[in-house]
């Protein structure tokens, strides 16, 4: 097992008197994408600011490939995306780029390629205050690629992005992944993040309430799977007194049942035969699991 | 430090200069109020004993006291509180490049562009002399020191306005702090001395004193280091009393300390900084 890429040991980061991390532990090895949710407010940037060094911790201790937040040492191995990214409006996206590309060490001669990774080639010698927001976006994932990162700090990456470009951008980070680097996604986006990361960590209000594979959190979460059962017409009453679940909508009944009860409600329903019309179930999806632990009580 | 760095940020900043047309505005400025000085200043000034381009150079020394300073301080104010406010100071700070760096980077490319301003401006002025008049050579180098002060003394205000800039709350507050340090040091500082100057007359303090405060200040440095350098330009500003109490090295030696120590001030507060 290769040491991990990043380390979080008990950070903590006080703001007046609240506190916005609270001794959070985490790690992340090379080539996981982990993906990091929470509300509002909950210290997903702030996470990243301090990984970044921008911010001091109060207490614990951060090390992005064995060195301190902020060294130069953690700089040149890190790359970041902003939440709401700027440039000057003034230069090109290609100066831009080219001036990223310098103070990385890189020849600026790859930009044009990187350009074109993200789809900027037509606008490339434009102005950037003539960019659309989703451009703009995709200029900062362009930057985000220069160099070779170890760890990748994506925050909020694919606000603003239509469709495919989101879809592109998981593409570039899957092989970014492919390539070695760890990568951290903040996110708001749960279906996105549900398919395309490998690790799933959860913040609320600062603490960190959840960090593992999805499995691995449906499985502790122990959220019920839901079935909906739609009955022949007439025979609703029926249903829903047989099998003890709501009535929705006039002729269908819905039941919630735990994991491991689910082959038995099955064989409850296909008893009550040509009453039931259509079945369908539905596990836990990420928005159940999401809500689960960032209102689960500590 | 490495120089490929601060390259970098010399670079685009020099892009930037160019086009949000400071370089053009402070190019045209100068020209502007150069020419004005030396047709103003071409009348016969035989009495004096000084050429055509010596009387420019005395004017436009004093024109570039007021007026270097202050477009020094109008580049230098934004550029950080600038970047912090538009959002863009984070993502420059995840890459492996210094504050420092930054500040030198951007202290380059903004003294290349003063540079340049100063050039053109006093050059036509020398130029317009060259075509009207003789030129002998001490105005000649009288010119060229009036170029190479006004750049030093450029780069002073250049480091005070970033020290600002890293200091100040946001870009309103840091232009509002500019505007203050220029009057303070090109107005309100020499309306001191001279008060307490005519209060004190002839004693210890107008003799002795009052020179080297006011060398400490880089505008008068800058004007002392053009006067006591040029006895020409001394008879034709009349200002050779102050620079003949000092010794030869005190006005320089202040002007060239002060863009050191508003750059390292400038660096510390920047330090400072969480984006
Ligand atoms: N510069 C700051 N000064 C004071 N408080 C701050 C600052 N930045 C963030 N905070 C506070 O820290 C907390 C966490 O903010 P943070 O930006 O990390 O949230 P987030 O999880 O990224 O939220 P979002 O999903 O809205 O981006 C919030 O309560 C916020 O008010
Ligand atoms: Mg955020």
């Amino acid at each position: 097992m290769s040491d991990p890429v990043l380390v979080l040991d008990n950070a903590t980061k006080r703001r007046g008197s609240a506190t916005v991390l609270s001794e959070i532990s985490l790690d992340l090895t090379a080539g996981t994408r982990l993906a990091l949710l929470g509300h509002n407010g909950a210290g997903k940037s702030t996470l990243i600011k301090a990984v970044l060094g921008l911010t001091r911790l109060d207490a614990g201790r951060i090390t992005v490939c064995g060195a301190a937040p902020g060294s130069a040492a953690a700089r040149a191995d890190v790359a970041y995306l902003p939440e709401a990214v700027a440039f000057h409006g003034a230069l090109t996206g290609r100066e831009q780029l080219a001036f990223f590309a310098r103070l990385a060490g890189e020849a600026p001669k790859r930009c044009g390629t990187l350009l074109d990774q993200v789809g900027l080639a037509a606008a490339a010698d434009r102005r950037i205050a003539t960019y659309s927001k989703g451009m703009r976006q995709r200029l900062g994932l362009a930057q985000a690629l220069l160099g070779r990162p170890r760890l990748v700090l994506l925050d909020e990456p694919t606000s603003g992005l239509d469709p495919v470009s989101r879809f592109d951008l998981y593409r570039i980070i899957d092989g970014m992944a492919a390539a070695g680097a760890a990568v951290l996604i903040a996110s708001h986006a749960l279906t996105e993040v549900e398919a395309r990361t490998d690790r799933i960590a959860i913040l609320r209000d600062g603490r960190l309430v959840a960090d593992d594979t999805l499995a691995a959190l449906t499985r502790a979460a122990a959220l019920p799977i839901r079935l909906r059962i739609r009955a022949r017409a007439g025979a609703a009453e029926r249903v829903a007194e047989a099998l003890g679940g709501t009535r929705v909508n006039g002729a269908s009944v819905e039941l919630c049942c735990p994991a491991d009860e689910k082959m038995a409600a099955l064989a409850r329903i296909t008893g009550l035969g040509v009453a039931v019309e259509d079945l369908e179930v539905t596990p836990p999806g990420l928005e159940d699991l999401y809500r689960y632990y960032s209102k689960e009580a500590v | 430090m490495s120089a490929r760095r601060i390259l970098a940020v010399a670079r685009a900043e020099a892009i930037l200069v160019r086009r949000n047309r400071w370089l053009v505005m402070a190019t045209l400025i100068m020209v502007l109020f150069a020419l004005a000085l030396s047709l103003a200043g071409s009348a016969p000034t035989g009495e004096l004993g000084a050429d055509m381009l010596t009387v420019s150079v005395a004017s436009m020394t004093t024109l570039s006291v007021y007026l270097v300073p202050l477009l020094a301080l109008l580049i230098g104010f934004d550029a950080i509180a600038g970047e912090r406010e538009r959002g863009s100071l984070g993502l420059l700070l995840s890459y492996p490049v210094g504050r420092g760096e930054i500040l030198l980077g951007k202290a380059l490319a903004h003294t290349g562009a003063l540079a340049v301003a100063c050039t053109i401006g006093f050059g036509v002025s020398g130029v317009l002399a060259f075509a009207i008049s003789d030129v002998s050579e001490a105005a000649l180098i009288a010119l060229m020191r009036l170029v190479a002060t006004s750049v030093l003394l450029g780069t002073v205000f250049l480091g005070l306005g970033y020290l600002l800039s890293a200091g100040a709350a946001g870009p309103g507050a840091a232009a509002g702090l500019a505007a203050g340090v220029w009057l303070v040091f090109v107005v309100l500082y020499d309306l001191g001395l001279l008060a307490v100057v005519v209060i004190d007359g002839d004693g210890a303090f107008s003799r002795h004193v009052f020179p080297w405060v006011m060398t400490a200040n880089p505008a008068d440095a800058f004007r002392l280091w053009n006067i006591a350098a040029s006895d020409t330009v001394a008879i034709a500003s009349g200002m050779g009393g102050a620079a003949d109490a000092l010794p030869r090295w005190a006005a320089p030696a202040s002007l060239i300390s002060w863009p050191v120590i508003a750059f390292l001030a400038a660096r510390a507060a920047f330090r400072r900084i969480e984006p």
